[in-house]
């Protein structure tokens, strides 16, 4: 197989933990460019293939090729361009996030003088720079993830993972870490995981989706609309009598809330019959979240029926 | 881009020596405290008669002591913070890695080294020869208890399992075993047993050396012999076996 420049190739991967399949046959191609997000319930494989793509686990079977370097064989050459903060990754409690950052381009060879100021730029580009000499200890816990960002996008490398980013950051942290992203996914290529749907939504030009080791579907929002039946949602409040539905499904929430995932032009026509009885509702195209929940419980029937 | 080799040992320096030297300063009273307690209760009940063997002591138990911290700062930097995942997807160099960090064990070391190298100036006044052999011993021990740390970060997997490793090696190694006393002082089928300990071999080289025991040449041979061989057995198992990455 031939892969190359501007490509992350996974074919068959497959990661055995004793009885557990972490991951199952992942075959993907997409673009190493921008930003990919990876998303799945726990335990679906998300770590499982960002340690196997950085380099930190050996799969039991199957290739993966970054930029046409391949992950296993060629781990060393692709460890000059990679940089990861992985899921369980902490601030160390003696250090400052200066030093912190400093530390870490030590380690990947940067001369003393040209580390500090990267270190130093980089926590002023994610906001904390009034924290630098504060002990990590003593910050807050969005804080020292913001800082565990720092010391990996102050780093020369092309493509940086990051396992569940911005867990634990505010909503308003949480979008202007989305900018930085967005801003270094323009000449990087960035690998993220989320259990924020919206996140990958906002964020991502492409989404892949783990369900129990194997990849439910990939590619743009768009494209993922493409894999499931129904693409547009009216959404209506509780305790309204919801529509007749020819081709399409009804959900009701907790609260007695009701969902119609629809083709477009049934969508259109509920609407019209909606708005006409006064009724208040919404329509749009269907989520991430939808999907999501869709190919969730598709996947589930289809194991039910085997 | 060149990566500099010196940045990353400074690196390893920095962050398992000198920022936790600089931000807790408590941690130097400890490291100080721990091989001077043992000193001055031997010199204390032996009268003063001991305290040349007991200087000596305190130096193994500190160099024995940095590599089994590097044992616990090893796997301490692993498990709870990731640091070494971290650096396994980085150009980092894993040999780099470790030397840095065995390096970092005798910088952490340095207060308490230079007050036992002032005792020894001042009680036992060794000739050149004998201040020679005297490091030569004692490095050779450092290396041997940073193969030993090192095996053992290689299979622990918490941080309460690391801690309980590095104390009992420094338990086993450094206080029951005659490294503060002389072997003499032991019963003889017990004293075999002291030979199960690689510091009992660098006692004996650094108390013949300045004349607190009297071994015939033979002897003193083997012990180097004996720790230079163990170390670099346990060296080559432990390079074989250790992992920088998961399989
Ligand atoms: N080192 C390991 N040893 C044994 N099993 C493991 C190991 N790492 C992961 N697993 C198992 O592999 C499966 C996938 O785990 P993984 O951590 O990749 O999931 P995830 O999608 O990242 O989940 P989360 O959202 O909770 O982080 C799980 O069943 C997990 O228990
Ligand atoms: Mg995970």
């Amino acid at each position: 197989m031939v892969t190359q420049v501007g490509e992350l190739v996974c074919e068959g991967l497959t990661k055995r933990y004793g009885d557990t399949m972490a991951l199952d046959s992942v075959s993907l191609s997409v673009p190493s460019s921008g930003i990919f997000a990876l998303i799945g319930r726990n335990g679906a494989g998300k770590t499982t293939l960002i340690r196997i793509l950085a380099t930190e686990v050996e799969p039991t079977s199957g290739r993966a090729w970054i930029n046409g370097i391949d992950v296993v064989k060629e781990d060393k050459k692709l460890r000059e361009k990679i940089a990861i903060v992985p899921q369980e990754a902490r601030t160390i409690a003696w250090m400052t996030p200066k030093q912190t950052v400093l530390s870490y381009l030590l380690w990947r060879g940067f001369g003393y003088g040209e580390a500090k100021n990267r270190a130093a730029d980089s926590l002023a580009r994610l906001g904390i720079a009034k924290y630098g000499d504060k002990l990590n200890r003593t910050l807050s816990g969005g804080t020292k993830r913001k800082v565990l960002a720092a010391t990996v996008l102050a780093s020369e490398s092309e493509v940086i993972f990051l396992d569940e980013p911005t867990t634990g950051l505010d909503p308003i942290s949480r979008r202007e870490f989305w900018e930085i992203l967005r801003e270094l996914g323009k000449d990087r290529f960035i690998f993220l995981t989320t259990h924020y749907l919206e996140e990958a939504e906002q964020l991502a030009d492409r989404i892949g989706i783990l369900k129990e080791g194997k990849l439910a579907a990939s590619g743009s929002l768009d494209s993922l609309r493409g894999t499931i039946r129904y693409q547009y949602s009216v959404k209506l409040p509780p305790n309204v009598q919801p529509p007749k539905v020819v081709e399409g499904e009804i959900m009701t929430g907790k609260n007695g809330e009701t969902q119609v995932l629809t083709g477009e032009e049934e969508a259109f026509s509920i609407a019209r019959k909606l708005s006409e009885s006064g009724v208040r509702f919404s329509v749009s195209p269907v989520t991430l979240d939808d999907i999501f929940l869709q190919l969730d419980s598709e996947s589930a029937t289809d194991g039910d029926s085997n | 881009m060149k990566r500099r080799v010196s940045s990353q040992l400074i690196a390893a320096i920095l962050v398992n020596a000198v920022y936790e030297m600089k931000n807790y300063p408590i941690v130097l009273i400890t490291t100080v405290l721990s091989p001077l307690s043992f000193l001055v209760v031997i010199a204390f009940v032996s009268r003063g008669a001991l305290i040349g063997q007991a200087i000596e002591g305190g130096l193994i138990m500190s160099m024995f002591s940095s590599g089994t911290a590097l044992q616990g700062d090893l796997s301490h930097l692993k498990n709870d913070f990731k640091l070494q995942d971290m650096l396994v997807s980085s150009p980092a160099s894993p040999q780099i890695y470790v030397l840095g960090m065995a390096v970092s064990e005798i910088v952490y070391t340095l207060p308490a080294l230079v007050i036992l190298i002032s005792l020894v100036g001042i009680y036992i006044q060794p000739n050149l020869f004998q201040a020679a052999e005297l490091t030569g011993a004692l490095l050779l021990m450092f290396l041997t208890s940073v193969v030993i740390g090192f095996m053992f970060s290689t299979f622990s997997s918490d941080i309460v399992q690391s801690f309980a490793f590095s104390r009992l090696l420094s338990l086993l190694f450094t206080t029951i075993t005659p490294v503060y006393y002389p072997i003499t002082y032991i019963p003889l089928p017990y004293a075999y047993l002291a030979y199960l300990s690689p510091t009992t071999y660098v006692a004996e080289i650094v108390q013949n050396a300045t004349g607190y025991l009297t071994l015939p040449g033979f002897l003193v041979a083997a012990d180097w012999l004996i720790l230079s061989g163990l170390t670099i057995v346990l060296f080559f198992v432990t390079a074989k076996k250790a992992r920088w990455k998961e399989s």
